[in-house]
């Protein structure tokens, strides 16, 4: 049950190639794309033993037109082009032909979560392996129509392949009939990087012109027949339950056609891990009363005039002060010891020269544009869901356990999403919609409002970080000690406290872990009802703002140059990793690369104007490298600006640059937006904030100038979605310390710290 | 409840709803132009931006009753073909990630290109401080805008993805694509595009 595996994107598993013709002549290619290892075992023990089931499909029809069906979920990243550019490489295919088909869910896609950056990662392989059988199958089509040896034949892209001798052409679309009669070949070559012609360059967005004429189709557009609207009033106090309700306005008002009480029912775990008995897991529906109407908007009006009294419970008592006070106390008795390198307590103890401080960050909401909403039928034993989803599986569970129905009972049609970053690997809101369907006998679109969406998330956990060093004569770090208070996350889904720092810092791969020769890390847990959930780029974002400031402070102290402090840390040959742990080793050459790189293009070390100033973070996340530089100015007021960040990025194989460039860009917002805007608060045991004029977001007024660096690579692809925003908040922290001398150690910033009095 | 005329993309609708029904429900829900999107509700982030007599609002937060008799254009009423110039520098420029927002934006920045031909940085950010896009997409925004306003339709860099209007529209297109699906999708049920399956259901 340690979290790292689930978003492991290694491809351990065989891959399985299978072909056939179908009606209208086509070739197309089953594959195995690996699930992760949890899924493997939940999708067996439900459909017992059995031939393997290809789950990824590529068809070449004989018009020409190339399908790949992507069991991905598509929410801003980019993930339909990605993999389609992944399988025309590898296929030598007519980019222009090569088109996407959205996969439905279904247990042989695995459980079809989108999340931990790992969709290129898990797919490089396969895919590639895919593309290239099929065109070594159409080679040996392609000389069979022309009765040439084989071995002269070679695909020259746009999907032909060309007899060299006689200049012979042919098109992939005539070969498939042939095609499909051959075996499948084994152990075909892949390309050379060298000869690539379609990975590693800009291509757009397969969706994009839908997207600017308004007609791509997101999960709150979807319409049904008969459809019926709903809202929901859920109790604003987490945990709290429907005592009774008065109904009856709201049954009179306009268009109201029902009014459903929903139940506060448990939830399975998202994943499909084991939950053990009585962990004090808090994975529950919301509960709530529902107002179905002919319209949003009714449904909407109609909700206003229902009357609920409610049993608050436990929660009530909590509030963000509390929360801070608790955290704050916590870290003064010892945690769960998470990663031990020699003595760091003795080792420090025994250093002349001390740094210490603590770091604080909230909350957060996700608050993806589009809100939460999904759309179900269930009626004569069967559930039909459309949602915007990261998580048909786990969503597929839940309505199992909600509905009493059976895996094969249950369609999910995954639309296109308004944003994810973490929200939709939740999958409530399809319970609530199935319930609401359920009692009405017709389909429900179930709506959120905003309001909806940020009192009822499931938030990135608030943490408090305390952090030591100590330092020997030379001023270099010999102990360090990292004690993180926080909620856990996993404890919301499986209950119990689980740390969340599985991804990198536990696991040696996070600077400077390893690096240091005494190092302890440590995490004591704050109970709470507050729901917490995976938030774009999730522990690495949290524990990285404490530890790059951090590291920063040490420089500070020790009075030497950011920069050059990390090249030292990152110089040292890194401890090995833990036994259980699935990260590879981090590259100190790549981390350093970055780092030097983004130094280089921001101009590091040049002198800034008075109020301005310069800071530096570097990390490693899901399979890839970034370093951020910031710029900013400060007001007389206090009022921080962030004027540009140069971003370096080490992904390994690019597969669309522009996509990559693209995903740092928005990282950088999300991570700015965290910095310098947004607090979840926690009144009498519930949140505060309503809508974006107390939750604000970062607008075009605040953007600062992003460029962002690639370093060329044919390393195995590395995440994009998530490593862009790490970085952000720490580089203005530290450039905010380098403009004013004022260390802001507590997110999101507060400018009142840093006004000239 | 009565019956409210109203012209959208210069088609006149008779629309029964309640007065305050705000102007976004009635494109939505009764009209089944669901290219405007909810974000707020509030008149915040924008997302739900049309022109109303050919001024850039929040559809929102205007109730039905008060556009009664003037002139409504939203996203698929802005050019006929898709190929505005600023439908045309988005996709060129790559501007939108999820894309949820990028409509009102759109709106917004059709308005102002209007009445100013040549905006400046200063002019966009204030034309455009009340959107928000949480994918951060900007500065991808100024650069459409100002190569809009240059009127330049400079061919991409690379080939286009390859889904030429029609071929998009029959993948990833939810209205027109009725029996698409079932064309092209051999394997199963589960294979078929699900925005087809959504829009063969409507």
């Amino acid at each position: 049950m340690s979290a790292p595996t689930r978003f492991s994107a290694d491809t351990t598993r065989r891959d399985f190639l299978k072909t056939g013709a179908i009606a209208g002549a086509s070739l197309v290619i089953g594959f195995h794309r690996p699930a992760s290892v949890r899924q493997q075992a939940a999708a067996s023990s439900q459909d017992a033993g059995g031939d393997f089931e290809p789950n990824a499909f590529i068809e070449i029809q004989s018009n020409g037109d190339i399908y790949l069906t992507v069991a991905r979920s598509e929410m801003g990243q980019g993930v339909r082009t990605s993999m389609a550019m992944i399988l025309a490489e590898e296929l030598d295919a007519d980019w222009s032909r090569v088109k996407i088909k959205q996969a439905d869910f279904d247990l042989k896609y695995g459980d079809m979560n989108t999340g931990g950056s790992a969709s290129v990662r898990g797919s490089w392989d396969p895919l590639r392996k895919a593309g290239a059988v099929a065109r070594d199958m159409l080679l040996s089509a392609a000389a069979q129509t022309m009765s040439v040896p084989k071995e002269e034949c070679s695909a020259i892209g746009g999907s032909v392949i060309e007899h060299k001798k006689t200049g012979r052409k042919v098109e992939y679309g005539l070969l498939v009939a042939k095609a499909s009669g051959f075996p499948v070949p084994k152990d075909v070559p892949l390309k050379d990087p060298k000869d690539y012609r379609i990975v590693g360059t800009k291509r757009n967005r397969v969706d994009g012109q839908y997207i600017v004429i308004g007609e791509a189709h997101y999960g709150i557009d979807t319409k049904v027949p008969g459809m019926l609207y709903a809202a929901i009033m859920r109790p604003a106090v987490f945990g709290g339950r429907v005592n009774t309700f008065d109904a009856s306005k709201a049954q009179a008002a306009p268009g109201v056609r029902k009014v459903v009480e929903l139940p506060r029912v448990e939830l399975p775990p998202l994943f499909g891990e084991e939950r053990p008995a009585n962990s004090g897991h808090q994975h529950y529906l919301w509960g709530g009363v529902a107002v179905v109407a002919d319209s949003t908007w009714q449904a909407i009006a109609g909700r206003r005039a229902l009357t609920v009294e409610w049993d608050n419970g436990a929660g009530a008592d909590e509030s963000t002060e509390k929360h801070r006070a608790q955290l704050a106390e916590l870290l003064k008795t010892p945690g769960k010891e998470l990663r031990k390198i020699g003595d760091a307590e003795t080792a420090f103890a025994g250093t002349s020269k001390k740094v210490e401080a603590e770091y604080e960050r909230p909350f957060l909401a996700h608050t993806t544009m589009e809100p939460p909403n999904c759309t179900a039928l269930v009626r004569d034993g069967k559930c039909e869901i459309w949602a915007p989803t990261q998580n048909a599986g786990g969503m597929a569970t839940a309505l199992q356990s909600a509905l009493g129905l059976t895996a094969s009972a249950i369609t999910i049609h995954v639309t296109l999403l308004g944003g994810g970053f973490g929200r939709r690997l939740n999958i409530e809101y399809g319970v609530e919609a199935a319930l609401i369907s359920r009692a009405v006998g017709a389909p429900v679109k179930v709506i959120w409002t905003r309001d909806d969406d940020i009192r009822h998330d499931f938030y990135r956990p608030m943490t408090r970080h305390r952090l030591r060093a100590g330092l020997d004569a030379q001023n270099a770090p010999v102990a360090w000690l990292h004690h993180i208070a926080a909620p856990s996350t996993d404890g919301t889904y499986i209950g119990g406290d689980i740390p969340d720092t599985g991804g990198t810092e536990i696991v040696g791969a996070g600077l400077p872990n390893g690096t240091i020769p005494n190092y302890f890390l440590e995490q004591s847990f704050l109970h709470s009802a507050v729901p917490r959930g995976y938030w774009r780029a999730v522990d690495v974002n949290w524990n990285h703002f404490a530890v790059q400031s951090f590291i920063d402070e040490i420089a500070a102290t020790s009075k030497k140059d950011p920069v050059e402090l990390r090249r030292e840390l990152i110089a040292a040959k890194p401890a090995p990793l833990p036994a259980d742990s699935d990260e590879k080793p981090v590259s100190v050459e790549r981390l350093r690369r970055v780092l030097d790189l983004a130094a280089e293009k921001a101009g590091w070390g040049k002198p800034m104007p008075s109020g301005r100033g310069r800071g530096i973070a570097a990390l490693y996340s899901w399979g890839s490298y970034v370093a951020n530089v910031a710029e900013v100015t400060i007001g007389m007021d206090g009022t921080i600006r962030v004027d540009r960040m140069v971003v370096a990025i080490d992904c390994g194989q690019v597969i669309n640059p522009d996509m990559v460039a693209a995903q740092m860009e928005g990282g950088v917002v999300f991570g700015l937006t965290s910095a310098l805007y947004d607090e979840i608060t926690i009144e009498n045991g519930a949140v505060r904030q309503t809508n974006f004029d107390n939750y604000p977001m970062m607008r075009i007024t605040d953007m600062p100038k992003v460029e962002v660096h690639i370093v060329p690579s044919h390393e195995t692809p590395g995440g994009i979605g998530e490593p862009g925003v790490p970085c952000a908040a720490p580089a203005v922290a530290s450039a905010i310390f380098a403009a004013t001398g004022k260390r802001l150690r507590r997110l999101p910033f507060q400018t009142s710290e840093l006004a000239q009095s | 409840m009565d019956a409210i005329a109203i012209t959208v993309n210069g088609k006149q609708h008779s629309v029964e709803v309640s007065a305050d029904t705000p102007l976004l429900w009635v494109l939505r829900d009764t009209l089944g132009l669901t290219g405007t999107k909810f974000g707020c509700g509030q008149a915040l982030c924008g997302a739900c931006t049309v022109h109303v007599d050919g001024e850039a609002m929040r559809s929102c937060t205007t109730r039905i009753a008060a556009v009664a008799g003037h002139d409504i254009t939203t996203i698929e009423g802005l050019s006929s073909d898709g190929r505005h110039p600023l439908q045309v520098a988005w996709v060129e420029n790559q501007v939108p990630q999820c894309g949820y927002c990028q409509v009102g934006i759109i709106m917004t920045s059709a308005a102002l290109l209007a009445k100013n031909k040549a905006p400046s940085d200063a002019d966009i950010d204030d034309a455009l401080g009340g959107h928000i896009c949480r994918c951060g997409t900007y500065q991808r925004i100024r650069q459409a805008i100002h190569q809009a306003a240059r009127g330049s339709r400079t061919p991409p860099k690379s080939a286009s993805s390859g889904l030429s209007k029609d071929s998009a529209r029959s993948e990833l297109n939810t209205r027109d694509l009725t029996g698409t699906a079932s064309a092209t999708g051999g394997f199963d049920k589960n294979t078929l595009d699900t925005q087809a399956v959504a829009g063969r259901t409507r």
